[in-house]
């Protein structure tokens, strides 16, 4: 018999808003929260438009010490929030200073999609070409290694099991939360803080610029930036930020009394090899309807039982063959498709992030019963529109919400899947 | 620069790299700074740092390796203005 894994706790560093409540309220009223960026007008970016969240410094100097802000660039200040609050939010608390308990149960998988690259522009790299390697100091390999985050966080929480930072691009957030869900399925820990982090550097956006796939659009109105599903879609905006879901093996929760927001009924990861229309940059569609119906098969619910689909949506050309994919592999026509939104509409493309950020958007309209607007496609693309009905261009009530699917896709035509379903108390 | 105005520069200096808070309330020469300050061996070297920033000198990492206590890191850098 398969452990079931619930959800316990979140934490959420968004560009919308810093913590669950803010981030919920900003989600249910379609507040975005991009901004001109005058660092990627003054460096000449095509877009100069980007999602940072607001406010985390002033909360960083509250919850760490003044040794460890020194070693913490953006993206561990984002992602090592997140996970306190997560953390805390489960019900659990931080260990005291000089207490020598290890949580042998509990572990992280903490993701970074691209990492510490303002630590390495700002430092690393022009100290090192000016020969002044020996001035460095001691945090550099911390703040740019791939584990920085998970890193910080185990020895912020005492964390004794497996502790790891995966990276699969944009669909990394997604793909920690899966792979969390398995660990404690095997009944190889008890509670994972699973998630992703992604730093606000313009050294991290400037790759994406050059290949112009942000968009150019709309500089002057940061807000209306970001444009999934619309016809007038013209690139991503890029995100920065955190989400950590705090699961539970459903044993441990229930033994500690605690408070279960949703369970992962399941997901799936996979890749599409770069064949069939897959490449480095483009998914493969069947991989992705493949990943899909792995995760609904691996939930063991039916197609018809998915009551919306917080999609990967970014605001590319991918966007329409995005939807036609979902609509395939749920075996859903326009007549009965389920409500989609997309939560970049608000916060831009988090990248490494965008899966966790997204998904605890997910288990917050389990949580409270509504869809949240998919904002700026007013113009619902052309190729979209015959599903223009399963889309909230303003926050739709849904008190009977059960089920919302959630999926990743990344560069290297990987993609990740994971099904999330309203606790009820029930339990079967 | 007298040495109790190098002592009290040196206490400001390492105050943010400890983790012992209540040690850093009674500090005298004799305190060791990784035991005593709870000081992270691997940040003594972002405390040099701060210490040729603050004073314009340059310590020698041999000279560096030397310091144990806070009375060192005095000694160490009065002699490098002398």
């Amino acid at each position: 018999m398969t452990r079931r894994v619930v959800i316990t706790g979140m934490g959420v560093v968004a560009p919308n808003g810093v913590g669950l409540e803010a981030y919920a309220a900003a989600l249910r009223a379609g507040t975005s929260g991009l901004r001109h960026i005058p660092i990627m007008a003054e460096r000449k970016f095509g877009c100069t438009v980007a999602g940072i969240p607001q406010g985390t410094d002033e909360i960083a100097e509250r919850y760490f010490d003044p040794d460890e802000l020194l070693a913490m660039n953006s993206n561990h200040r984002f992602g090592c929030i997140a996970a306190i609050d997560a953390w805390t939010d489960a019900g659990l608390t931080r260990p005291e200073r000089g207490d020598e308990t290890v949580d042998w149960d509990a572990g992280a998988i903490i993701g970074t999609g691209i990492g510490g690259m303002d630590t390495a522009g700002q430092k690393l790299i022009p100290m090192t070409d000016a020969a002044k390697v020996r001035r460095l100091g001691s945090t550099m390999v911390e703040q740019v290694m791939g584990s920085g985050v998970s890193a910080r966080v185990s020895g912020l929480l005492a964390l004794g099991n497996q502790v790891t930072s995966n990276s699969s691009a944009c669909s990394t957030g997604t793909e920690a939360i899966v792979e969390g869900m398995y660990r404690i399925r095997a009944g190889l820990a008890e509670r994972m803080l699973c998630g992703g982090s992604e730093g606000s550097s313009h050294y991290i956006w400037a790759g994406f610029d050059a290949m112009r796939v942000l968009c150019r659009t709309h500089n002057d109105e940061p807000e209306l930036a970001s444009r999934p599903l619309s016809a007038s879609a013209g690139g991503f905006i890029p995100g920065s930020g955190a989400g950590i879901l705090h699961l539970e093996s459903l044993e441990s929760a229930e033994r500690r009394g605690a408070r279960i927001y949703a369970e992962i009924l399941g997901g799936a990861l996979n890749c599409g090899g770069h064949r069939g229309g897959g490449s480095m940059t483009a998914p493969n569609p069947e991989s992705v309807q493949r990943c899909i119906r792995a995760a609904v098969g691996d939930a063991e619910i039916g197609t018809d039982e998915i009551d919306v689909i917080n999609g990967h949506l970014t605001a590319t050309g991918a966007d329409p063959k995005e939807v036609a994919s979902w609509s395939k592999a749920l075996d859903r026509t326009t007549k009965d498709f389920p409500v989609i939104m997309s939560t970049k509409s608000m916060i831009g493309h988090a990248l490494g992030a965008a899966g966790a950020l997204e998904s605890v958007a997910s288990v917050l309209m389990l949580r409270d019963g509504f869809a949240h607007p998919s904002i700026n496609c007013e113009d619902v693309h052309p190729e979209i529109a015959a599903f223009e009905a399963s889309i909230p261009h303003s926050c739709r009530e849904m008190p009977d919400l059960k089920t919302v699917i959630k999926a990743g896709f990344g560069f290297g035509d990987v993609n990740a899947c994971a099904i999330f379903r309203k606790w009820t108390r029930k339990v079967s | 620069m007298t040495q109790e105005e190098i002592f009290d520069k040196v206490v400001e200096i390492v105050t943010p790299y400890a983790k012992n808070h209540e040690a850093l309330g009674d500090v005298t020469e004799e305190t060791n700074i990784l035991v005593d300050l709870e000081v992270n061996s691997a940040r003594l070297v972002d405390v040099i740092l701060a210490f040729e920033d603050a004073f314009d000198i340059e310590v020698e990492d041999e000279d560096a390796d030397a310091v144990n206590t806070v009375g060192d890191a005095v000694e160490l850098i009065q002699n490098l203005l002398d």
